[in-house]
């Protein structure tokens, strides 16, 4: 018990040292931004339709049970708010966090540990080219821009998703919908959800990029290296969310 | 190299989306106008409200609770503090007299608030640009629990005290 | 000294954890000559190149590359040491997202701002000399084990280094590949100029051209000198290896309990 403690103590340890090393090469890997370019494809438009329909279906499921919950108060108007609120605040951020951690978290992770496990990276110490600098840093820095572009898109989507079956399928007036959400929304609320995640981007992207790096160089070293990057991102993800839920709510 | 290429357009294209999309919630959401809703397709009519309640734009208005129409503005007119609330009603009810009541109503105890529109006996209908006169304000809840108090302390005697407090 | 030595390692101790690796090496290596490291696997021939390249520090003792001490640079001096040093991993370990003309030019465009037509004039060149200038655009995927540990060589030299480093190059190739490789070895230390340190277990393609030999067991360097010297030493320890013996002073059995004990049950398995 005792030694498992201090086992994950160090592990939080060994993260925040890589997250300083990984800021310490953010400098000059800004500096190549074909690099990172690249990696927001890899990262984000290849995890858009998939974030896409996951956001229409969340957005479904909210228009569908915000619909029966205000419905028993008779405030069937108020669904607009309920759902857009609902996606801002917690499920764009929160479900695009953890879409990101599945598909673009272990594709990172699996990449950069079969990089070590196929002797590139050292293979780049040897020309004298920092890893760090020119793998680890962009592959970071392109999760932690992709992350609230996702979670916009998902957000919009989802907005549009409870629309379809608020409006279109059990009758909410449009324009009370809108109405009624463009009245209570507020900038902050908007603003909440992307710093939530933004602050999910630097958790998923470093722990992707942190597994990755420090995988055992074996194909099984690797796939558990992949397991532990959605485990520990999923995890991390929904504790972070709630110490900034409240520290917004006490804000 | 029609891969880069390729690469390159996709990015753009993943990143132009991306800022749309957190323009559309920063601009339209909060206060937006944007309703996704045509009311260029109605004619124009005005009310005047002594209290709107938190009527807001886009709610609907209805009568014999069927939708008619929209409110598409509600302004303070300042010179006699009253709520101008302009309504767009669709063209096929085209016969409303215009002598009838528009009323803020409220669906449900704790809903949105929408306009109702009382028929009137009146022979002449309403038209783009006229003006509804007759008008019934919100139900404001409060008040309503004020008068329900009053009423009730009125019936067992203290009737005195409780006027006393009103100005 | 007259000679002029480009690795200078003197009784090196190095050690992982409990296990002793090195017990006091010493080797030199001569500008322009082809020098291998020989040994049973298991010995540290791997570890010796990280010591030389820097990646890690002996426990006692110094490593001197071009007459400074490795183990005491900094980030920055290490990386302008390795512009200096090529090296060839075991698997080639090409870059896996490039195809072989970015990975040869790789290290060009990391490190130099080269204007395009000359960047490709160099690496075709690089990649002419070692027979694959047709295959500049296959993915690292698409190629035999023999074919990318010759990209990898390409992109060793494409920097024109002063040391070449060459990991294991003969294992898994066949034996016309394993020729190609020796030929290139040769042909590359002897046209450019390169110092080369090639560290292998394949005795007859390693002695055939190296120019010294160090043979390693045990964490010492149990025999040095030219091939010949070698295969002429009557030491039973290096006559085993460059002959192949299944048993010898190195001993075929890893060192374990009284066997019939064991088979009795009497003793657990520890």
């Amino acid at each position: 018990m005792n030694g498992a403690f201090a086992a994950s103590l160090a592990r939080f340890g060994s993260v925040a040292l890589f997250l300083l090393r990984v800021l310490r090469a953010c400098g000059p890997a800004l500096a190549r931004p074909r690099l990172i370019a690249h990696q927001v494809y890899n990262c984000g438009a290849r995890s858009l339709i998939i974030i896409m329909l996951c956001g229409l279906f969340v957005g479904m499921v909210l228009g569908l049970q915000g619909y029966d919950l205000l419905a028993r108060f008779g405030s069937e108007s108020a669904l607009g708010v309920a759902a857009t609120l609902g996606l801002l605040k917690e499920l764009g951020p929160v479900v695009t966090a953890l879409l990101f951690a599945g598909r673009a978290g272990t594709a990172l992770t699996s990449e950069i540990g079969l990089m070590r496990a196929t002797d590139q990276l050292t293979a780049m110490q040897m020309m004298a080219v920092d890893p760090m600098r020119r793998v680890i840093a962009p592959r970071f820095i392109g999760g932690l821009i992709a992350m609230p572009l996702l979670a916009a898109v998902f957000n919009v989507i989802g907005i549009f998703g409870a629309q379809l079956v608020g409006v279109t399928l059990l009758g909410v007036d449009q324009g009370t919908f809108w109405s009624q959400m463009q009245n209570a929304v507020e900038l902050s609320d908007v603003n909440e959800g992307i710093v939530k995640s933004l602050a999910f981007g630097v958790i998923c992207s470093l722990l992707a990029v942190y597994e990755g790096y420090n995988a055992v160089p074996t194909a099984e070293g690797v796939g558990l290296a992949t397991t532990r990057t959605v485990v520990a991102s999923s995890v991390m993800t929904l504790v972070i969310d709630y110490m900034l839920t409240a520290a917004f709510l006490k804000a | 190299m029609p891969a880069h290429r390729s690469l390159e357009i996709g990015t753009g294209l993943f990143v132009l989306l991306g800022f749309a999309a957190l323009g559309f919630l920063t601009t339209q959401l909060p206060g937006g106008k944007l309703g996704f809703v045509d009311a260029s397709n109605g004619y124009r009519v005005t009310a005047r409200f002594d209290n709107v309640g938190d009527l807001k734009n886009g709610a609907p208005v209805t009568m014999a609770g069927v939708k008619v129409g929209r409110v598409t503005s509600v302004a303070f007119d300042s010179t006699d503090y009253k709520a101008v609330v302009a309504l767009s009603i669709d063209r096929q009810y085209d016969r409303i007299p215009d002598d009838s009541w528009a009323n803020v109503e409220t669906a449900g105890l704790l809903g949105a608030k929408y306009v109702g529109i009382d028929p009137g006996g009146s022979e002449t209908y309403l038209a783009d640009k006229s003006q509804i006169e007759n008008t019934q304000s919100a139900m404001v809840i409060e008040k309503l629990v004020n008068k329900l108090f009053a009423a009730f302390a009125g019936k067992s005697g203290g009737s005195a005290k409780e006027e006393s407090h009103k100005p | 000294m007259t000679r002029d030595l480009v690795v200078d390692v003197r009784n090196v101790h190095y050690g992982v954890g409990s296990r002793k690796i090195f017990d006091g090496v010493d080797i030199t290596v001569e500008r322009g000559s082809i020098t291998a490291v020989m040994g049973p696997s298991g010995t540290g021939k791997t570890t010796l190149l990280r010591l030389i390249t820097g990646q890690v520090a002996p426990a006692s003792g110094t490593v001197q590359v071009f007459g400074d001490d490795v183990a005491a640079m900094r980030q920055r001096a290490l990386f302008a040491l390795r512009r200096r040093m090529g090296m060839l991993f075991q698997n080639g370990a090409l870059l896996t997202d490039l195809n072989v003309f970015e990975n040869v030019a790789f290290p060009v465009r990391e490190h130099t701002r080269l204007p395009e037509p000359l960047l490709r004039r160099l690496v075709l060149m690089k990649l002419h000399a070692v027979g694959l200038r047709g295959a500049a655009l296959l993915m690292p995927q698409e190629l035999s084990g023999g074919m990318a540990r010759r990209v990898a060589l390409a992109r060793a030299i494409v920097m024109d280094p002063e040391i070449l480093i060459y990991d294991e190059p003969f294992v898994g190739l066949d034996p016309i590949s394993m020729g190609v490789v020796c030929r290139l070895i040769r042909q590359l230390n002897d046209a450019l100029g390169i110092t080369s340190i090639v560290v292998s277990h394949d005795v007859q393609e390693v002695s055939s051209i190296a120019d010294r030999s160090y043979l390693l067991a045990g964490g010492k360097v149990i025999a040095a000198g030219s091939s010949e010297e070698l295969r002429a030493t009557p030491e039973p320890a290096v006559r085993q290896f460059m002959e192949g013996n299944a048993d010898g002073p190195v001993p075929f059995h890893y060192p374990a309990g009284d066997y019939r004990a064991q088979l009795l049950g009497s003793e657990d398995l520890t």
